[in-house]
């Protein structure tokens, strides 16, 4: 296991034994404040990674509490041990399979008596349960009481209030870590004819879980396929008899099962609160309540996407991210300063001239490749996910889901397919990756055409827009084009495409201030993700580039396509930027930001290949993304589809432009 | 005491020829029960029928017992094929088994959840009971989907009616469950409700699967 050996290298506790570390697992819903929780107790040594096989993110990280090197986890949110979404699986798996020495439960106190009920199914599965009691300063700000000394006596296991965005209970949670001794705990009684079905299965099972019998024969009856799979494995011969009897039980309750155990752990969590939990007379509206009304009316919400779509697209990606300090790094540090310096120092070394080319020349790995993935990527993407987080974790996004469902239903999708399509504004790559969050195949191969499609990434947003702000009317006819396109093809493919659209469910967390240092972090990992994935490839884009240069393959691959750049009414050096953009899409929008600040483009020209490019085939990383995703036929299909309707668009809006003489 | 099963299919078939089809009684041959049958001896010993020249009569409480029993019979219908979806021939067949189980107080319970039917599957009338006048008199709606309630109503969830199991898992995950109450603060463009200190946003798809009882 290479994360721990990793782990004892970055600690300057030589002494510390592998094994002798203590694994902490942070679950409980969403929304609760697992990550703040997280953050607070680990500090700086901290990865992020994709939990295997998944897309799903966990984050690890390492912690001294009195001595002892604990490894916090920090896991994706799950409503309960039966699992329905991938996140909630992914959860559960590290529970099953890490068998971590505490678990942390942590709740939102004000939502105690839902919540409480993956409480109950953890103390069921006599897991190492600590409970937290979360968010204790809005749960009193609203009135309510919690008598927590109670609810421990009832509970039997350790309950600690806290508030860990207001640092509170901090210490009492590191404390009850390292104090913590796994201990068989008592469990809640169900009903007798429950109790009954859950032992004449229990009874059947003789391996060893991390999980108890109880809560492994609750899950069998639940018909969860995964633990049956793993059942099936550990105890060989033994299950035939399991199954069957889980057959005659699922049969005997088919009606109500799930409802039925619902209902009895609702009624243990009634008499856990009675005497615990006290609601006050009158009901608190919080400022963040009101917000929340602010943003979900149309009549308010639609001004108010508007200004946040103004303000923080507009404003602080597109004038400020690929404005001012696109201008800086790459206007005045590159050009004046670092390509003409490294320019000298390598042709100071190097006396060959071709390899002089693959550094620092008009396609350079250093002068090119670098110059655009630091000076004009690195500063729109940062402004763009710093935009992304805080919107995030002010929990607008739920929001904004709601609002355009139905708008999005039209077009085979359903609300929830605003978080991957907002998120394609700034990395169409990512944004295929995030799509699997989505309910159905149907939902997904759609997402995946639109965001191929339709939705300019950040990078190339952020130029197109210093591109065209100059020319307003240019701007405008780029954006309907788009949108019209958008929702045109969102709506045929829909029409096209067999089966239904899922019906759209999801929960509101509260509207808060995001925490600065939440903010931080997730814009960084998704910063070293980004630079991870695209550096390489303007690398090798520079190279090919260079020997395409060298070959002389590069000036025929212009002049073939100088006939389709005719076909649409530009100058067959625009080619370039559309060779470019099979490497990068934002590549290809830096390439014609070149063109244009050289004088080529006039304003018609400039338009109709802003829109084209725009539409134009994804770039390599996503085409690979989406054949990992969605198979090779599905990527293929799309590709080609969007590449034939890139120029098609483009040849109908230089015609209509020609006609209209509208820029 | 409660009849024997037969016996109440003979008052229903005898309540259906005097109150629908306007007759003053009704001949055995055409009950479909046997003139030696003990069925109707049961029935004349409790003065609710009376047997002459092979001609069956109401008696005055008999009506009343007649006009129960097939409000029975037709609520039975209307429960198989409104909540258990059992259709067509089969569905007539278990309604005539199941509205036997219906008595006691479980026809108002039934009558309440199915938010007091008038007519049954055939179209033909549900006699009302007590509890459909008193819901009129309250002017209590009773059981209805969430889509009825205006925003800033609440109510109390009853049921979940959904064919898709992941989905009530979910539903009953994040607390929407029968007995809890709910508020709902918007109906367009999505309905958005709250259960306890949650909100939730659902489409109307879905909100017409949550019944609450206001």
């Amino acid at each position: 296991m290479g994360l721990f050996k990793k782990k004892s290298s970055c600690h300057s506790n030589a002494g510390v034994v592998t094994g002798a570390v203590k694994k902490v697992a942070l679950v409980g819903n969403p929304n609760v404040g697992k990550s703040v929780l997280f953050n607070a107790l680990t500090g700086a040594y901290v990865t992020v990674s994709n939990y295997p096989g998944t897309s799903v993110e966990v984050a690890r990280g390492s912690a001294a509490i009195n001595g002892t090197t604990c490894e916090i986890i920090d896991t994706p949110g799950m409503y309960s041990l039966l699992p329905i979404t991938e996140e909630e699986r992914v959860a559960r798996e590290i529970l099953l399979k890490e068998s971590p020495d505490v678990v942390l439960h942590v709740l939102d106190a004000r939502n105690l008596e839902r919540m409480l009920v993956m409480t109950l199914q953890l103390i069921d599965a006599q897991l190492p349960v600590v409970l937290v009691v979360n968010i204790m300063d809005e749960a009193e700000r609203m009135g309510l009481s919690i008598d927590l000394p109670l609810l421990q006596e009832k509970l039997g296991i350790p309950v600690i209030g806290a508030a860990t965005a207001k640092k509170r209970g901090l210490d009492e949670i590191r404390k009850a870590i390292a104090v913590y001794s796994r201990r068989k705990h008592a469990v809640f009684a169900y009903s007798k004819r429950l109790e009954a079905d859950i032992d004449s299965v229990s009874q059947l099972i003789n391996g060893d879980y991390a999980l108890s019998k109880k809560s492994v024969a609750l899950l069998l009856l639940q018909r969860d396929e995964e633990v049956s799979a793993l059942v099936a494995e550990r105890e060989g011969e033994g299950f035939a008899a399991i199954a069957g009897k889980v057959r005659e039980k699922t049969f005997e309750r088919r009606e109500s099962f799930h409802l039925d155990l619902s209902m009895e752990r609702k009624g243990v969590v009634k008499g856990l609160l009675a005497g615990v939990f006290s609601l006050p007379d009158k009901r608190v509206v919080t400022f963040s309540e009101r917000l929340s009304r602010w943003a979900v009316r149309p009549l308010t919400g639609i001004p108010l996407l508007l200004l946040v779509l103004y303000y923080g697209l507009y404003k602080f990606v597109g004038d400020f991210g690929a404005g001012t300090l696109v201008d800086f790094l790459e206007g005045t540090l590159f050009e004046q300063y670092f390509n003409p310096w490294v320019t000298g120092l390598v042709k100071g070394i190097i006396p060959w001239i071709p390899i002089q080319e693959l550094f620092v020349g008009e396609y350079g790995v250093l002068t090119l490749g670098l110059r655009y993935a630091v000076g004009i990527i690195l500063p729109i993407v940062a402004t763009f996910f710093l935009f992304f987080s805080i919107l995030e974790d002010s929990g607008y996004f739920p929001r904004l889901a709601l609002l355009v469902d139905r708008v999005f239903k039209k077009i085979g999708l359903t609300g929830r397919a605003v978080i991957p399509i907002v998120l394609g504004f700034g990395c169409d790559t990512m944004a295929t990756m995030v799509t699997r969050t989505l309910e159905t195949v149907r939902e997904r191969v759609l997402a995946t055409l639109l965001l191929a499609l339709a939705i300019p990434c950040s990078a190339q947003l952020g130029v197109i827009l210093a591109l065209l702000s100059k020319a307003p009317g240019a701007l405008l006819v780029w954006g309907v084009c788009l949108i019209l396109i958008f929702l045109l093809i969102g709506f045929l493919a829909a029409r096209l495409m067999p089966g239904e659209t899922p019906m759209f469910y999801m929960e509101l967390p509260p509207m808060r201030l995001p925490q600065l240092s939440n903010v931080l972090t997730k814009t960084y990992t998704r910063m070293q993700w980004y630079f991870m994935e695209i550096l390489p490839l303007f690398i090798l884009a520079s190279v090919l580039l260079w020997i395409g240069k060298l070959t002389h393959f590069f000036e025929m691959a212009v002049e073939w396509l100088s006939p389709v750049m005719g076909m649409m009414g530009l100058p067959k050096d625009v080619a370039v930027a559309f060779i470019f953009g099979f490497f990068r899409r934002d590549y290809g929008a830096a390439g014609l930001y070149d063109l244009q600040t050289k004088g080529i483009l006039d304003g018609r020209q400039l338009t109709v290949a802003a829109v084209t490019l725009t539409l134009f085939i994804p770039c390599v990383a996503q085409f690979l993304v989406m054949k990992r995703e969605r198979g090779l036929k599905v990527a293929l299909a799309i590709g080609v589809f969007v590449s034939t309707l890139a120029f098609g668009s483009g040849y109908l809006l230089n015609q209509f432009l020609l006609v209209t003489k509208l820029v | 005491m409660k009849l024997s099963d037969k016996a109440e299919e003979i008052l229903e078939a005898l309540w259906i020829a005097v109150e629908e089809e306007g007759k003053g009684f009704a001949e055995i041959d055409q009950l479909g029960i046997p003139a030696g049958d003990p069925a109707y001896q049961e029935l004349a010993s409790r003065t609710l029928i009376e047997v002459k020249e092979g001609r069956v009569y109401f008696r005055p409480e008999g009506r009343e017992e007649g006009r129960r029993t097939i409000r029975r019979h037709r609520l039975a219908e209307r429960l198989l094929m409104d909540v258990l979806n059992v259709r067509g021939e089969a569905g007539d067949d278990k309604a005539c088994q199941f509205e036997h189980l219906l008595n006691e107080g479980v026809d108002a319970k039934v009558c309440t959840m199915l938010n007091h039917p008038t007519t049954c599957p055939h179209g033909k009338h549900i006699p009302p009971g007590d509890c459909c006048e008193e819901a009129r008199r309250s002017g209590d709606l009773g059981v209805v989907p969430l889509t009825e309630l205006k925003s800033g109503e609440e109510g109390e969830i009853a049921y979940i009616q959904t064919e898709d199991s992941k989905k009530m898992q979910k539903l009953m995950a994040m607390g929407v469950l029968p007995g809890n109450r709910i508020v709902l603060s918007q109906t367009f463009p999505s309905y958005i409700f709250r259960v306890g200190f949650s909100e939730f946003a659902i489409d109307s798809a879905m909100a017409r699967e949550i019944f609450v009882r206001k």
